[in-house]
């Protein structure tokens, strides 16, 4: 017995020991486990199909629009602020561009759709500007402004075409939502996959001189190896997958498709701007303690607006890839999607009372949310039993995090 | 101290709502010079330092600074002065590490114009080293952090920036014997420095060692100043209690601190 209960002492301070060393984020790694429990469940219930290339691709591109807006609702609620209007945002903006591509400027003309894209992102930038403006400047507070923007957005998106839908849109045009022609193939997949690990690598390096440079600590080698090792496998992994997925009747690879890639550079971004710029810091600052924020000298006001037009520009990007999936303009375009956004962010553990949350952490709740989903869908299950479902995991996340957070302190 | 004042505080008026928080108060302050604010709480101490500091602009009455006149708007522009403020709830954003902290608002870039937490979090640890050896696990949150701590924090935020004005509402509130006496010994250097600050403690023993001068304040109005090499601490006490200046206190009065 005493035996025993060694061995598991010394493992669970390996544990700590590892954690510690490598600087994982323990509650990321508390979701990844979360995630491949999901798919694992999901796997066998499914007799493997969930996990074929082909289910594995689709579930990648169906969390895509989700993820793109949840990486600004983590920002928007970091600084103690919600935003309701994204899905109805969305709608609005979709519409705006579908009637500008089919409608207004001429059909086949090459810059037809370019114009429609930059018009779609301006769209949500101006629409978000509003919402940020009456938030940050006439204090009024976010749940009330963007509650009005659920209804008047929903309102205008009808008013555009008088609810007619609105179709099709140009085919380069549809590339972007992912179609079948809407990837990028086996080589330019593995180009980026190359890429990616490069610049993982280089990341890694170049962190390691800086810090030693300062003379701090550094992480020790077989970590840092070993977390590039992860990371690769990582990428290889996902480029094959979707490398495996042919297209229709041949042995052509799919690749990457177009809307995972937008949603990878707005990751990118958005993880940047949250964590190596001003304004990613003060957004922090203002959720962690928006008094001392002031008292530091930052511009509260100009950098709520801010928050609140990055989030409109990430619901054009949203309505870009939406409207290209779905080859139209429709009305009903981001109907409840604000529910899937703010439910990601915070099963990605943002915490709903501000100044916590990561980029990362949201595509991961996001991706979660997707794979419930499309899982029991795979299984037959009714779409009100899956409602019902994910409104309880959401509870438990929820719970999770609070529990979680109480060990820690 | 026959030169121009540091800061001159003429006449401060401050009300929130009904309450007259700062009403008609004076006070000056001498490069290298160190002046105690004392009171009974809610005196209006802090609201007299929030207006200096940006924090609370005043509602009437005039700051000169280095002889001439400004208005303070904003912590903004109270910075742009040379005004640095310990507040007494050190305003420390709980989620973030100290260095992000120590530097917020006016952080080290790189050559990108991206932060440079290295090079911050360098410079965080040379000026925590001066106040706290002790302290080396900085770059934890500081929501995770002690008392004494955050406040070492909050100090070193202040001293850091060059400051000409340094203001410490309760500086030493959270903080141990040892670290106390390190900061007696900062504000000792600071002051040799040509630095003027504003000193404000419950512990009057403190001000009476650190001070020059000492300002009492009673509910919101100015009781008056006096130079600590002038006056004894029970004609202080006098004045924060009873809210009478030394020539106006009876024996009788003093007898009942004892
Ligand atoms: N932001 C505010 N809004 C309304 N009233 C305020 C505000 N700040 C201070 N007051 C009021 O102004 C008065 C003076 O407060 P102040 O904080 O200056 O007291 P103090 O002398 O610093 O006391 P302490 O020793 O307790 O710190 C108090 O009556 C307080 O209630
Ligand atoms: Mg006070």
């Amino acid at each position: 017995m005493p035996d025993q209960t060694q061995t598991a002492e010394t493992e669970a301070n390996l544990f700590r020991r590892f954690i510690q060393v490598t600087k994982l984020d323990t509650r990321m790694l508390a979701m990844m486990g979360a995630l491949f429990f999901i798919w694992l469940v999901f796997t066998i219930m499914t007799d493997g199909i969930f996990l074929t290339p082909r289910n594995l691709f689709n579930l990648t591109v169906q969390s895509t629009v989700v993820g793109i807006m949840a990486t600004g609702m983590v920002l928007v609620i970091v600084a103690r602020h919600i935003d309701l209007s994204v899905g109805s945002l969305l709608g609005f903006t979709g519409m705006v561009i579908a009637w500008f591509q089919v409608e207004v400027f001429p059909l086949g003309a090459a810059w037809n759709w370019p114009l429609t894209v930059v018009i779609g992102l301006a769209c949500g930038a101006l629409l978000g500007a509003w919402q940020g403006y009456w938030v940050a400047y006439r204090g009024v507070p976010a749940f009330v402004v963007t509650l009005a923007g659920l209804l008047m957005f929903r309102g205008g998106a009808w008013l555009v075409t008088e609810g007619r839908t609105i179709a099709p849109m140009d085919p380069d045009y549809q590339m972007l939502g992912g179609g079948i022609d809407g990837s990028i193939g086996a080589t330019w997949s593995w180009i980026l996959g190359g890429l990616a690990i490069i610049a993982l690598i280089g990341g890694s390096v170049y962190a390691r001189i800086r810090r030693q440079r300062f003379g701090f600590g550094v992480k020790p080698m077989w970590a840092e190896v070993g977390l590039i090792v992860v990371g690769s496998a990582l990428v290889i992994g996902f480029v094959m997958v979707m490398n495996a997925y042919t297209l229709p009747r041949t042995d052509t690879p799919r690749g990457i498709p177009v809307p995972v890639l937008i949603l990878i550079v707005v990751v990118i971004a958005m993880a940047l701007m949250a964590r190596i710029t001003r304004f990613g810091r003060y957004v922090f600052a203002m959720g962690g303690n928006p008094e001392a924020a002031e008292l530091s000298g930052i511009d509260v006001k100009k950098n709520t607006l801010m928050v609140f037009i990055v989030m409109g520009v990430l619901c054009g990007i949203a309505a870009v890839v939406t409207t290209a999936r779905l080859n139209a303009g429709a009305n009903s375009m981001g109907l409840m999607a604000e529910l899937s956004v703010i439910a990601a962010a915070v099963i990605g553990g943002t915490s709903l009372a501000g100044g916590i949350g990561t980029i990362t952490g949201a595509i991961l709740g996001a991706v979660i949310m997707q794979s419930l989903e499309n899982g029991m869908v795979l299984l037959g299950v009714s779409s009100a039993m899956r409602q019902v479902t994910i409104g309880l995991v959401l509870i438990a996340a929820v719970w999770f995090d609070s529990v979680y957070n109480k060990n820690r302190r | 101290m026959n030169d121009v004042p540091l800061v001159e505080m003429r006449n401060i008026h401050k009300r929130f709502g009904g309450v007259h928080a700062v009403n008609g108060v004076c006070v000056d302050l001498y490069p290298g010079e160190v002046v105690g604010v004392l009171g009974h709480n809610g005196a209006g101490k802090s609201v007299l330092m929030k207006v200096l500091s940006g924090a609370n602009p005043l509602d009437d009455g005039e700051i000169h600074i280095a002889g001439k006149k400004v208005t303070i708007a904003n912590p903004r522009e109270a910075r742009a002065l040379g005004i640095e403020t310990i507040y007494q709830t050190l305003a420390l954003a709980d989620n973030l590490n100290a260095p992000a902290n120590l530097f917020l608002g006016r952080e080290i870039l790189t050559a990108f114009g991206t932060l440079n937490d290295d090079a911050m979090e360098s410079e965080a640890r040379k000026v925590i080293q001066r106040l706290n050896p002790n302290f080396t696990n900085i770059v934890s949150p500081v929501k995770t952090m002690s008392g004494g701590q955050r406040q070492s924090v909050a100090i070193a935020r202040a001293i850091y920036f060059d400051a000409k004005i340094l203001i410490m509402d309760e500086p030493t509130a959270a903080l141990g014997p040892q670290e106390t006496r390190m900061v007696a010994g900062l504000i000792k250097q600071l002051k040799s420095e040509g630095i003027g600050i504003f000193l404000i403690s419950h512990d009057i023993h403190d001000v009476f060692d650190l001070a020059d001068r000492v300002m009492v304040m009673k509910n919101g109005r100015q009781i008056g100043t006096r130079r600590t090499s002038e006056v004894t601490k029970d004609q202080v006490l006098g004045m924060i209690i009873l809210g009478k200046l030394p020539e106006e206190g009876t024996e009788e009065d003093l007898k009942g601190f004892h």
